[in-house]
């Protein structure tokens, strides 16, 4: 077995209202700042043993599916590194 | 039906359980305040899953209680015909869990908002609607953060074609506009049935708007007479 980070990031569907980013971005242009664009995204860095990364990737994977992300409105993505 | 037990399933954080118990006795209905750990009684006859903030909307607002044991329970008994209705985080919660479709999230304001709404009846042939007329205007009050109805596009098709939407946000005259829909919500949708009539989810709260003496409005009465 080998020790892995599993860092899952979760973020709404493009085209998906995201308010929070856009007050997020307000606050920011409030600031002084000059931006295009915000979008945010949840971050999950799940620590597990596993085989292999493989391994280590599709248990994180059904993480996200099951419970980390809301399939009708997120998309997410999986990296696996050792640790 | 005076034998009817109702419950009221109490997560940690959810807040209109009493409420909720208190309007069903208002209108006959035995109802009762279930812990989740302790599992849904044998004799439970009605299920519903209140409002609050439970486990303090954490991830999402429901996503947690959404994967609570007494959850297989309820879907179980939803399978079987028993009538289940989540109102507020309860909505959220049988979104979460795959009981109904789509999902709610934040509103399009970004704020919370409490304030009552008119909603538009959209079917009548269900238990939580037979007290009404198909496009009658009820009103009755919203208090959510996230309350923004979002399905996909394809699903959102499926949906209306499949006559699953039970209430939309609409102004005093039925007529359902942007300006009469709070927070942003798909299509003005308030509330959606799961695969059977008798699993139902709205974001508004009728057992606020049940007590005569609570407020202005008793509007939200109909909905729970499902039970009685």
């Amino acid at each position: 077995m080998t020790a892995y980070t599993a860092t899952v990031t979760v973020r709404l569907k493009r085209g998906v209202l995201d308010p929070e980013a856009e007050t997020t971005q307000q606050a920011l242009e409030r600031l002084g700042f000059e931006l295009d664009g915000l979008r945010s995204a949840d971050r999950f860095e799940v620590d597990l043993d596993a085989a292999d990364a493989d391994e280590a990737a599709a248990r994180a994977d059904e993480m996200a599916e099951r419970l980390l992300a809301n399939p009708t409105i997120h998309d997410y993505d999986v990296a696996v590194t050792e640790r | 039906m005076g034998g009817v037990t109702v419950a009221v399933v109490q997560f940690g954080g959810s807040n209109c359980d009493r409420d909720a118990v208190r309007a069903l006795r208002q209108l006959g209905v035995d109802a009762e305040r279930v812990w989740h750990a302790d599992g849904l009684p044998d004799d439970a006859d009605g299920i519903v899953l209140p409002g609050g903030f439970s486990y303090g909307d954490y991830l999402r607002a429901g996503a947690m209680a959404a994967r609570a044991p007494v959850m297989e329970e309820v879907r179980a008994a939803a399978d079987e015909g028993i009538p289940v209705i989540g109102i507020c985080n309860g909505a959220q919660i049988g979104s979460e869990s795959g009981l109904t479709p789509g999902a709610f999230t934040t509103n399009a304001s970004a704020r919370f908002q409490c304030e009552p709404v008119h909603l538009r009846v959209e079917r009548a042939d269900t238990p939580w609607t037979a007290a009404y007329d198909e496009g009658d205007v009820i009103e009755v009050p919203i208090a959510h953060g996230e309350g923004r109805f979002e399905i996909g596009e394809d699903a959102h098709t499926d949906l209306v074609a499949d006559d699953r939407v039970l209430f939309r946000y609409c102004d005093a005259d039925g007529n359902v506009t942007d300006a009469a829909n709070p927070n942003g919500s798909t299509d003005n949708v308030a509330g959606v049935l799961g695969e059977r009539e008798t699993v139902a989810v709205l974001m508004p709260h009728p057992e606020r708007a049940t007590l005569p003496d609570l407020g202005r409005s008793t509007d939200g009465a109909g909905i729970l007479t499902a039970f009685a």
